[in-house]
């Protein structure tokens, strides 16, 4: 395509072609009677995956098609639906979590609806009373251990990790940057009496920082070739580890601090502005649903919040819960995020 | 007949300018708009008075500079070496020195920072981790081909007699390429320059995790404040502090590179003795710095346990539980993404690079600028900006397939401009007015003249947008799309995320068949010309 002129038509015939494409995507359908086939949007994140044969089942059953859309981490997914909050972009989002569930409802991003399914959640999962959001997974957020590589035993609380025995072992990410590193943080606001106090003495110990989990748990710590033996990662980690172990083994070659760990419950909600309400509550209750949240796990690294779905083979060996696992007020949170981010960073990088 | 000529040229501008306004100003003026709507005045006064945010407008651009300088003095003899070896020599050169730019920026920190575990850069006297070093290493090592195969080609193309005559009028080898080979290349570097220049000020991954957790950039701020903490009033601010500070950067390049060169006649082998300690130096060094990291990523992939083996490839045609899609597919998407997004910045770009050549008045300067703007704007500002602007029909394209190539090549246009632009102006005028005396109509002119000089600028341009495309991540992932349609880089991504030796070990082999799939398309896309001989 050298000559101006050809590459001036063929650009025109494939903008049109864009342009004709986004009418197809967005063509307002009158409001359907409840049997009609429908087709609704789920927005998301990049780490939601579901098996294809449960949709077209879901499909097959209700007579609604769901598309998927999804964009880059929950920050982003976030952000993006408030800003397009007068457009929005799907029917239902899924993938607010509780650490940023507050900025999400003070946007008014939903529209409430009480779920059937509900009655399988324990009520700990329902942290909105207005039914604005549904529960569908949950995950801890704790520090894994290298057991191999540990230089003292296992540590079995916060306090344990400011003892020199662990001087340079510990890899946490920065709160600023990252959603695990966060999560650790409001642990440590949580758990610590001081946690000012506790971050100074860390950061005394040697604590790593990186921007991101990627470079923490694939960079400095020991399962990525690094040489730190603790870093702060998921309660899920250590099956992950088996799963995708290189060679087949038994027992994964992590272990989980269950005194560290931040609880993480991640939502789906209606969007406000909807224009089928009714199909959109039908795939809450599909999100719901056993077979969905039996997929949960492998497919997303988290756990099913039912409590009738059964866990996959190496989930129900290696995985571990905290039982009382630290855990803040959204609302509280989404109040002093920038308070605490702003003091971390005086702290640990100042 | 010349006036018909630039009426057409000036004509077509609306191509570019319609191109450059839907998708890029267009989004761009609304996304600030509402972002600095949410009292976005107090914002912009309140940023511009805090230390922090002053420290990262001028570590933005110290650093930018630095790289810039640090990438041109690495790379001319890169390119020198381009310029005088074999036309098959050439492109495979080419081809090899554009596999870094396809790597994610994830993948190549991850390889820096092992290699300074080996080579004991870490910690200790001599430390390069978490240190500004660490970054300028990194911006070295991505825009090393942009340099090299800017100026490059476009060296290869100058007479070699001017050399030659000054060597027998007695200057030396240095007083030579300073006082005739310099001057004369100055246009090519300040084009190349100037994209190094934006790709160091915009640069996100490389800073957050080789930098360290100290450093900040606009770039890092910008999503910072937009996305971490839904504040768009600031971000809007910061996007505004980059967007004028890459408008003030770039004219100034442009005024640099649009100083014209002395014209060229014939096609003489350029006047560039070997001189084989220097080459062996060089050709060391560089392979060093490009090498070792590719390296690494080689060693990671063939990795399985104790020993070294093809599982990870075999493996990528099994989808893993994350992801949606198996990572063969990803690729192919990939390439689709890329092929596509080549072809518009290819149309758009050449259109362009006409207008800025030989368009009239103020309208060639301001595309000159323009095209070159996204370059240097936040993924954010333009993830965020198609979302909330292209909403409303007609123009709802925010999640229609076309608009991730489009995003891409809003990146590949600027490249397709700036390596033609310099080869366009140094065209002779007689050449034209020759064959205009001999009786070719001006379509003819700009067929069997301008075109097929043209052509190796747009070729080098052509390879550019595809790797930019195949590897880019950042605007991507602002961009909601369908999972099944995602791209290798966000696979790879995907896969870096979830523990366990087997899926790194994939990422890696994702990443190595990434670079392969970039050195092959960039070799068959420069092989369409056959030979580089008939230039003139």
């Amino acid at each position: 395509m050298t000559r101006p002129i050809r590459a001036l038509v063929s650009l025109i015939a494939m903008l049109v072609l864009a342009a004709s494409c986004g009418d197809d995507d967005t063509e307002p359908a009158a409001a359907p009677s409840p049997d009609e086939p429908v087709t609704i949007t789920l927005l998301t994140h990049d780490s939601f995956a579901v098996e294809a044969e449960l949709l077209e089942a879901f499909a097959q059953e209700t007579g609604i098609t769901v598309e998927l859309l999804s964009s880059g981490d929950t920050g982003q997914l976030i952000s993006q639906s408030i800003l397009s909050a007068g457009a929005p972009l799907g029917d239902v989002l899924f993938g607010v979590d509780n650490t940023f569930l507050q900025r999400a409802l003070d946007a008014d991003l939903f529209t409430p609806y009480e779920a059937a399914g509900l009655d399988r959640v324990p009520d700990e999962f329902e942290i909105d009373p207005e039914y604005r959001v549904t529960p569908i997974d949950f995950g801890d957020v704790c520090i894994n251990y290298w057991t191999a590589a540990l230089p003292g035993p296992a540590p079995t609380s916060l306090e344990d990790l400011l003892d020199p025995t662990y001087a340079g072992e510990l890899v946490v990410q920065n709160p600023e940057s990252s959603s695990p590193g966060l999560a650790f943080l409001l642990a440590t606001i949580a758990g610590t009496d001081d946690w000012e106090q506790f971050w100074t003495d860390l950061r005394g110990n040697g604590v790593s920082i990186t921007p991101d989990w990627e470079s923490a748990y694939n960079g400095e710590f020991i399962s990525g070739g690094g040489d730190r033996s603790m870093v702060v990662s998921y309660a899920s980690s250590p099956p992950a580890e088996v799963m995708f172990a290189a060679e087949p083994i038994d027992e994964p070659p992590t272990g989980v601090l269950l005194d560290s760990c931040y609880r993480q419950i991640e939502f789906a909600g209606v969007l406000a502005g909807t224009e089928h309400p009714e199909a959109a509550g039908r795939l809450i209750e599909f999100l719901l649903s056993k077979p969905f949240q039996e997929g949960i796990p492998e497919a997303m690294f988290v756990f099913p919040v039912v409590d009738d779905a059964a866990l996959p083979t190496e989930w129900a060996a290696h995985a571990r819960l905290a039982d009382e696992p630290h855990l803040l007020d959204p609302a509280e949170v989404e109040a002093n995020r920038e308070e605490w981010t702003d003091r971390w960073v005086e702290i640990v990088l100042g | 007949m010349g006036r018909d000529r630039a009426r057409l040229i000036t004509a077509s501008a609306v191509v570019p300018v319609g191109f450059l306004g839907l998708f890029f100003a267009y989004p761009v003026a609304t996304v600030l708009w509402r972002g600095l709507g949410f009292e976005g005045d107090v914002a912009l006064a309140d940023l511009l008075g805090s230390g922090r945010t002053r420290d990262a407008v001028w570590f933005t651009v110290w650093q930018a500079a630095v790289s810039t300088v640090l990438t041109v003095a690495v790379a001319l003899p890169g390119a020198a070496a381009l310029a005088r070896s074999r036309p098959r020599t050439q492109r495979r050169l080419r081809a090899l020195v554009t596999i870094p730019f396809v790597l994610p920026t994830v993948v190549v920190a991850g390889a820096f920072a092992e290699l300074f575990v080996r080579f004991g850069l870490d910690d200790g006297p001599v430390r390069l981790r978490h240190t500004v070093w660490a970054i300028l290493l990194a911006h070295v090592f991505f825009n090393y081909a942009v340099v090299v195969r800017t100026v490059g080609s476009f060296w290869a193309g100058l007479d070699g007699r001017l050399e030659e005559q000054a060597r027998v009028l007695g200057a030396g080898r240095v007083r030579t390429f300073r006082e005739v080979t310099l001057p004369r290349l100055r246009p090519a570097i300040a084009a190349a320059a100037s994209i190094v220049f934006l790709f160091s000020f915009t640069s996100f991954g490389v800073v957050l995790v080789l930098g360290g957790p100290r450093q900040a950039t606009i770039e890092t701020e910008i999503y910072r404040h937009a996305v971490l903490r839904t504040d768009f009033a600031s971000a809007a601010a910061l996007a505004v502090v980059q967007l004028v500070a890459v408008m003030v950067l770039v004219a100034l390049a442009n005024r640099l590179e649009r100083t014209r060169p002395l014209t060229q006649r014939a096609g003489h082998r350029p006047g560039l003795r070997r001189s084989r300690l220097g080459g062996a130096v060089n050709g060391l060094g560089v392979g060093t710095l490009l090498g070792l990291p590719i390296l690494v990523v080689v060693e990671r992939s063939l990795t399985v346990g104790d020993r070294y083996g093809l599982t990870n490839y075999r493996a990528l045609g099994t989808r893993l539980t994350m992801l949606p899609a198996p990572a063969t597919t990803a690729i192919r998407n990939s390439l689709v993404y890329a092929a596509v997004a080549t072809a518009i910045a290819l149309a758009v770009g050449t259109i362009a690079a006409l207008v800025v050549v030989h368009g009239r008045g103020a309208l060639r300067h301001v595309l000159d600028l323009g095209l070159t703007l996204p370059l240097g704007t936040s993924a954010v500002t333009i993830g965020f900006g198609i979302l909330i602007a292209l909403d409303q029909p007609p123009l709802d394209l925010r999640t229609t397939w076309w608009i991730v190539p489009i995003a891409h090549s809003l990146v590949g246009i600027p490249f397709v401009v700036r390596t033609m632009v310099p080869v366009l102006r140094r065209i002779d005028p007689s050449l034209r007015e020759a064959a205009a005396v001999l009786g070719a109509s001006p379509g003819r002119v700009r067929r069997e003249i301008d075109l097929p000089i043209a052509a190796r600028g747009m070729l080098v341009g052509a390879s550019f947008a595809f790797a930019v495309s195949m590897g880019e991540f950042g605007a991507t992932a602002f961009i909601p799309r369908r999972p099944d349609t995602l791209t290798a880089p966000q696979a790879l991504f995907r896969m870096l995320s979830t523990p366990g030796e087997l899926v790194r070990g994939q990422a890696m082999a994702l990443a190595v068949i990434l670079m392969l799939v970039v050195a092959v398309a960039v070799l068959a896309i420069e092989s369409v010309r056959g030979s580089d001989e008939g230039t003139f």
